[in-house]
């Protein structure tokens, strides 16, 4: 799981954290993350994101809450989350028991050509989570880290941020479907059962 | 009629809330606004409805995405202003064809003082209608309910963004002590 530059390859990483996912929601933000969990597999339960940047944690808070027997799981990139990034404050003070926010940072604009992001210079994610209120935050950094966050995420006994350091390279494009209200239907279908179309 | 005239001046938030009620709305997101100030304590009085104060306005149409796929109705409510801080989130609803119904209080929209509010005030109806949201407008008191319900029904019965925007004029220009 750990590549050459020594951080973890984000591919291995999002397989390992969505072993015996479960009941598992899962939401990824557009770009990497979304070919990411599509690569470990597309399953109902996956909302990969085309658009929406900077909406993919406040989507997950807004399952969270509907669905609060289910733990969700919001995979996203640094830039993404760095866009929205007041969203930390929103949902930590909600604060919703079921929740993990899982950002993968290789501290770079990955699909508009490795531009780099503020977390490259600095900027602390982890430390923004704690100061908006997460009271739970891990960093990834080896394969070692895995099972504790995967049990944290399915533990549904409180809101978790975690940050995972990942190996910039680009990996080969997996592509999810692209029809966001199939997306949609069958995501509402897998959790709701097929009532949810007569809705 | 006079006094019907005057009761619908008046509480036309306890309409909405009652219209949030019947049409099963469980997640209200918002951005403070005084013209939704009485809405607003109803609804976080309410312990069926979860009440989410955002940081801007565009992470309320995310979550309303969030709260139909786990089977929740949403409603956002917001001022004018914020409606711009929400155009190309509102592109996910477009995507994913998700009910999301938004109460929008008007600024710089009729007897402003504020020439800050005005731009956004100005293009607010055409910003939501330039990304395929149905736009309703109330500018009296009594057309409050029958708007809010429209907004609802057409949101939740044809998944797709919608708004009723509420007029300056039943809210009142906030005019800083300088009337």
């Amino acid at each position: 799981m750990l590549t050459e530059s020594g951080k973890l390859h984000r591919r291995a990483l999002v397989g390992a954290v969505l072993e015996g996912r479960g009941d598992l929601a899962v939401v990824a933000g557009l770009g990497a993350p979304a070919w990411d969990i599509t690569a470990v597999g597309d399953t109902p339960l996956n909302l990969p994101l085309w658009g929406g940047m900077g909406g993919a944690a406040m989507i997950g808070l807004g399952i969270a809450l509907a669905q609060p027997e289910r733990p969700v799981l919001v995979i996203t990139g640094d830039g993404e989350m760095l866009m929205g990034v007041g969203a930390l404050a929103t949902i930590a003070v909600k604060a919703p028991r079921n929740l993990t926010i899982l950002v993968l940072d290789n501290e770079h604009y990955g699909e508009t050509g490795m531009q780099e992001t503020a977390t490259h210079h600095g900027v602390d994610l982890v430390a923004m989570a704690q100061g908006a209120g997460f009271k739970t935050t891990q960093r990834v950094n080896t394969p070692e880290d895995v099972p504790a966050l995967r049990r944290a995420i399915h533990a549904k006994s409180g809101l978790v941020f975690a940050l995972a350091k990942i190996d910039a390279a680009s990996l080969p494009l997996v592509l999810p479907p692209r029809e966001g209200a199939v997306l949609q239907a069958r995501m509402r279908e897998a959790m709701l059962g097929p009532q949810a179309a007569f809705e | 009629m006079v006094s019907t005239t005057t009761s619908a001046a008046t509480d036309w938030p306890e309409t909405i809330y009652a219209l949030l009620k019947q049409y099963n709305v469980r997640q209200v997101a918002l951005v403070p606004d005084a013209g939704h100030s009485r809405l607003i304590k109803r609804c976080i009085a309410d312990n069926d409805m979860n009440v989410v104060t955002l940081t801007t306005e565009e992470e309320g149409v995310a979550m309303m995405l969030g709260g139909w796929l786990g089977g929740q109705r949403g409603v956002l409510l917001m001022q004018s202003s914020g409606v711009g801080n929400c155009i190309n989130m509102l592109s996910l609803g477009a995507l994913h064809r998700t009910p999301m119904p938004m109460l929008v209080t008007m600024r710089g929209d009729y007897g402003e003082f504020n020439p800050a509010q005005v731009p956004m005030g100005q293009a607010t109806q055409t910003v939501l209608e330039a990304m395929g949201t149905l736009v309703n407008r109330a500018d009296k008191a009594e057309d409050i309910g029958a708007s809010v319900e429209a907004t609802l029904k057409f949101a939740f019965n044809t998944y797709r963004p919608t708004a009723t925007l509420i007029g300056q004029r039943i809210i009142g220009a906030k005019t800083f002590g300088k009337d």
